[in-house]
Order: C-alpha cells, then structure tokens, then sequence
C-alpha cells in the first residue's frame, strides 16, 4: 500500500461520469465500503503521477451541498473535516448550466479546485460549444475538458492536478453575489462566526449555511473535536476511513 | 463541561443567525446560484442554432412559468377528458346497441331449448346483462382516455406538472416530488405507493402515502366520467353537454389535488410536523413519442388489464348478486336486506344502501364498484334491456338517484379508502399498522364528511 502525499476528492452531480474518471485514475487499485454509520457507499483508490502518491475519494454524486440528504451530508462532511488537497469537480458538458449550481457551491467551501468538463464528446455532437479558458477565468479555478469514457483529456488533468500540489497554481475563485439583505446579514454574522467557529473553516459559507437554517451543519461541527492546530495534517484520518 | 461550553454557543450563534436571516433566504440563496450559473454560460456557451435542447426550453419556458403553467395544466386536462367524453358517448351507444342486439337472439336461444326460467335469469339477466352494462359502460372512455394520457406522458409533459405542483407541495409542508408520486396516483394508487420510495425522508414519504388516493385511479376514471355525463350535463345538449361533462370531471381532480394540500398542510402542522426538503427535478427533453406503440401498449396494458380486472370480478360478481337478489329472506332478498340495513346511514351521507354496499363490496378494486352497483340494482327488480345508454340513466332515476345522488356517490369514489392492493402496499411500505389504519380511516372520514356537507347543504338550500 502506498502512503498517499495528497488526498483527491472527486465530486459531481449524478451521472456525468465521475465514477468512469475514478476508475481511469485507478484502476484496480480501489477499496469500497460505507461511510462510517451511513449507508453510503464509499469508494477511494490510489494511483501515482510523476512520483507522487495520491488518494483519490469517489463522493457521492450530488445536486447540491444543502444537507438535504446523507449524500449531501457526507460530501459536505468530506470537504468541511477531511480537507482535501484538490477537489475536482466533474460536470455534464451538456447540461453546463445546472452543473455549475454545484461548482458554485463548492467554490465557497474551497479554492482548491479543479473542474474538469466531462462528456464533452457528446456535447460537441449535440452542437454545444465552450469556451473553457474563459470559463476559467471567470471562475478563478483551472478547467479541463475532457471524457472520461475516452480516456480523452486525462493526461491534462493529471499535469494541472500536478501544477497544483507544487504551488504553481493560484486560485481566484468567483464569489456569488447573493441579494443586498443576504450579503448585510452575512457581513453582521461573520465576527461572531469567525469567534465561536473558528478560522479553520470557510467563515463566509458558513454564515450562509447559517442564514440558512442548516441545523446539520452545526451538529456536525460540534461533533468534531475543536482543531487545535492550523498544522494538523488535513488527511490524518486517512488510515481510519480505510479500515472501515 | 467544554463541549457544554460549544453547544452552547452554536446554540447563540445560530439564534443570532435565525434572527437576521430574511424570510425566504433559501429563495433568494438558490436564486444568486442559478443567476451566476446562467451568466457564466451565457458567455462562455455557444449552442449550435437547431439543438434540440433549445427547443424544450422554450416550450418549458411557458409550460412551467408562473402565469401559464396551471392554465396548460387545466387546458390540457379539460381536453383529455373532453375528448374521452365526447367519443365515449359515441362508442358506448353503439356497444350497448350491439349487446342488446345479441341479447335477443340469446332469449330466442334460451326459449328455443326450453331452458328452466332460473338458468335464464342467472345465465342472460345476471351474468350476460351485467358483464354487458359493464363492458360497454367502462371500455369506451378508457379506450380513448388511456392512450391519449400515454401520449402525454411518453412526450415527456409529466415531469412539468410535477414541477408546476412543486411550489404548492412545499407550501403545504410536503416534498415536491409527492407531486410526482400524485401523478403516479392517477394511474394506480397502489404503485404510487410504492413509488413514494423516491422521498427520502420519512415523514414527508408518510404524507405522501397518506394523501395518494385522493386522486382518481384507473378504476375510478371511468365512474367519473360516466355519472358527470349522465347526470351533471343534463340540461345542455350537443358538444356544451361534453364540455360542461368535462368540466365537473376536472373540477372533480381539481377537488382532489386541493384535498390532498390540505391533508397534507394539516398533517405537516400536527402529526407529522416538519420543514419540506430540497431537491431537485430533471426535467427531461421532450420526445416525440411513437405513436403507433404508445396507443398500442397503453390499450394492451391499460385499458385491457382493467376491464379485465373488471369483468372476472364482475362477471361472477353479476351470478352472485343475481342468486342474492333471488334468495328470500321472509318478504324481501338477501340482497334488499343488505343494502337496506345500509340505507339509514347511506342516505345521510346522499347515497343510499346499494351505493354503499357496492363501495363495500368493491374495496379489493375500485373497478368493480360500478358493475356491483349495476348488478344490484337489476337484480332488483328493474330489469331494463341494454339498448342505450338512456336506459342506463333509467335504471339510476329508477332508483331515486337525482343529480345530487350522483354528486355524493363522485365524491365518494374520489375521496373513500384505498382499494385493497393499495392498503397491503401501504402496510408492507410503512411496516405499521397505525399508518395503515390511518391511510383507511382518515380518506373515509373525509369522504363521509364531505357527502354529508354536500347532501345536507343541497336540501338545506332547497336544491334538491
């Protein structure tokens, strides 16, 4: 077993293909399970680039990361706690649009990011067109298009996964601007968010959670052992999940 | 006592939270997401001009806008039912035409062998007339009805009633996607029971399943159908007879779906207290079904299944009304007896003891509920020869009915208990007898509720 550097997350709504994109990076070397005390189903791997070790999280697929169900949950719960290296975010070329409600989303929880534009092959058929540099300049994180099914635009991926583990990548993400009451009542939240939370965790999202009425959330935040320092390794449960 | 201390101050923090949170903050959260979405791909995304997708989001842009969606929805309900009536009537005069037609020669028959008087009446004037009224009076309208909702359905218009529904299943405290699991109901309540599976939470499934059979199934189509063009439409003539006929029809649903929100929204503030979850509908591209398949299938699977269903059940349901409309008990039948030890209650509530009798005896399928009534009502005495479908109507006046009658026995059919699959799915679905009991008990006291309103108010006003 390798003794992974870099922990992936890989996330996506239901069918664009993100379970096609685990299995190409992985191949056979995977461990499914469920997540601890859910029944979700989850899938991790290994694989090498250049000589780096990474471990790669097959999330579950998801429309949103609202905690409306244990999907959402436990996908919001691995970015929030486990604090992944990269996530790459797989989208349905041909359904861009209701895509990128999740990146958005996503976007807000971390910076670290990478969307790779799945199915482009069936897009091109359908006459779709996009315009992927400048989708990533608007979004502030890099965008790779590809499909999966073809084993086409892995190798990109890889390099950009590459760039970002050794710091040459500086994401600017987009922030959503949400309607005047809501920014006034995220800026009034966030001191007393920043108090009790702590900075461990995107302030700004969670005041919106909050705003929100996500009660979840909360829970979930309790639950976890208050960090104690900002150097803690983010994968130090890498071992446990596993095991499982 | 420090994990004390952070529950504590969650606790503060999310009061601070509620506190400055605007009313509808979801709303507006989701609102700025799907904005910024739509602006990143309108500049970043070319479609090519004659992309199919194109074309459903434009008919989408009005089939599921605020101001058109419900209108659509009713037109195209109104149309349905407009033209299942309109070519029901038709139909069924030619088949009762055609079965009255055979009768005769079968009476020639049955003299010509010098057949007993009992094995005639039980042969001919149970087993025959009844299968007969039966099969003419219910496979006209669902062999319109039932290929042209297929239609509708394989182009893909469903999923848009469900998202129209949406809004005002979250009003009420309910999931949006009970307003998928309610159209599944119009097909069949038991399988839309099953289907409820689809809603993850349980409390909002609970609803769901509760509230599913207040909106017609197959096997109550047809009853609709058949009272409002006899009785509701009595006064127009011509195609406004049809349309007045179609609209009691949809009112009718409509009726339906306002019962199953306010279930629903008073069962969400009591029972089952809770706040609707998100989620989110794919609405997929519209597709021109074939047609040829789709009418075929929907003919095959539908309308034969359910008058299949209906006649095994009511053809030895006609032979055993027949004997107990025959068997003396002191000066009258078994069959009076019954239904006139129902009479009391069931004229209180509009109805009277044969109507009740039959929604009794039809409890394992709602289709059999109006061939029972038929049997029981020829059994008794007034036999009436099938040449149309005025006679039909004569056998109703025959026995007391008047357009209020016809009214109560409507919303009987649309608001009463499941039918017997649709209770065993619900028992197997929610493994408890409470629910189970609940999801019999709460549609019959409504139901009882609303025809005694009804009947009351009707006689109270001098309408009747």
């Amino acid at each position: 077993m390798i003794n992974a550097t870099y922990t992936i997350a890989l996330m996506g709504n239901p069918n664009t293909g993100k379970s096609t994109l685990f299995n190409v990076l992985t191949g056979l070397r995977q461990h499914t399970g469920n997540w601890p005390g859910k029944t979700v189903t989850h899938a991790e791997g290994e694989f090498v680039y250049r000589g780096i070790a990474y471990r790669i999280v097959d999330l579950p697929g998801t429309y949103s990361l609202y905690s409306n169900s244990a999907d959402e949950e436990v996908a919001r719960d691995f970015l929030l706690f486990e604090r992944p290296n990269i996530t790459i975010v797989v989208v349905d070329a041909t359904a861009l649009e209701r895509n990128l409600n999740l990146v958005l989303q996503v976007l807000e929880m971390t910076d670290r990011v990478i969307v790779a534009i799945n199915l482009i092959d069936e897009a091109k058929k359908k006459g779709i067109r996009i315009n992927t540099k400048k989708l990533a300049t608007k979004l502030g994180v890099p965008v790779v298009p590809m499909s999966a099914r073809n084993k086409e635009g892995i190798d990109e991926l890889l390099k950009t996964v590459d760039a970002f583990v050794h710091g040459q990548l500086h994401p600017t993400p987009i922030a959503v601007p949400y309607s005047v009451e809501i920014e006034q009542s995220i800026a009034k939240l966030l001191p007393l968010v920043k108090e009790i939370v702590g900075d461990d965790y995107p302030a700004r999202w969670v005041a919106l959670r909050l705003l929100d009425g996500d009660t979840s959330l909360l829970s979930a935040l309790n639950q976890q052992p208050p960090r104690l320092t900002k150097e803690e390794a983010p994968y130090a449960c890498c071992g446990s999940v596993k095991s499982v | 006592m420090h994990v004390a201390d952070r529950s504590n101050l969650f606790d503060r923090l999310m009061e601070e939270a509620q506190s400055l949170a605007p009313a509808d903050t979801r709303e507006q959260i989701v609102t700025a997401i799907f904005q910024t979405s739509a602006a990143l791909c309108r500049e970043t995304v070319t479609n090519a001009p004659k992309a199919a997708k194109d074309h459903t989001l434009q008919i989408d842009r009005i089939v599921t806008s605020r101001r058109w969606g419900f209108v659509i929805m009713l037109a195209m309900l109104a149309a349905v039912l407009y033209m299942t009536i309109a070519g029901a009537n038709v139909l069924s005069e030619s088949l009762a035409h055609l079965f009255g037609w055979v009768e005769q020669y079968l009476t020639l028959l049955f003299q010509a062998v010098h057949a007993p008087h009992w094995l005639y009446g039980l042969l001919v004037l149970g087993l025959y007339r009844g299968t007969a009224w039966v099969v003419s009076v219910m496979l006209p309208p669902m062999a319109i009805f039932f290929p042209v909702f297929a239609l509708l359905e394989n182009y893909g218009y469903l999923p848009r009633v469900a998202f129209n529904l949406d809004r005002l299943f979250k009003k009420a405290g309910a999931h949006g996607k009970q307003a998928l699991t309610m159209a599944m109901g119009f097909g069949c309540n038991a399988a839309a029971v099953i289907s409820t599976r689809i809603i993850e939470s349980p409390r909002e499934r609970t609803l769901a399943i509760l509230t599913n059979s207040f909106v017609p199934c197959n096997g109550r189509w047809p009853t609709l159908i058949l009272l409002s063009s006899l009785f509701m439409a009595a006064g127009y003539t011509g195609s406004w007879n049809t349309l007045v006929t179609a609209a009691v029809v949809v009112a009718m649903v409509l009726f339906g779906i306002i019962v199953t929100l306010t279930v629903s929204w008073v069962l969400s503030k009591t029972a089952l207290r809770g706040i609707p979850t998100h989620y989110t509908l794919e609405l997929p591209p519209y597709r021109r079904p074939k047609i040829a398949e789709t009418v075929i299938r929907a003919t095959l699977d539908k309308t034969w299944y359910v008058l299949k269903r209906a006649v095994t059940v009511a053809a030895p349901a006609g032979v055993i009304t027949w004997v107990l409309g025959n068997v003396p008990i002191g000066d009258t039948t078994a069959l009076s007896a019954f239904a006139g030890w129902l009479d009391p209650f069931a004229k209180t509530i509009g109805l009277d003891g044969y109507i009740l009798m039959a929604f009794l005896l039809g409890l394992p399928a709602n289709e059999i509920v109006l061939p029972v009534l038929l049997m029981g009502y020829l059994s008794a005495g007034a036999l009436t020869e099938i040449d149309s479908l005025h006679s039909l109507k004569h056998i109703f006046l025959a026995h007391g009915w008047t357009w209020l009658t016809a009214l109560n026995m409507m919303l009987f059919s649309l608001l009463h208990y499941p039918c017997g699959t649709t209770l065993v799915n619900i028992y197997k679905e929610t493994k408890s007898t409470k629910w189970t009991f609940v999801a019999f008990a709460l549609p019959t006291a409504i139901a009882v509720a609303v025809t005694f309103t009804t009947a009351r108010l009707a006689r109270w006003l001098g309408l009747v």
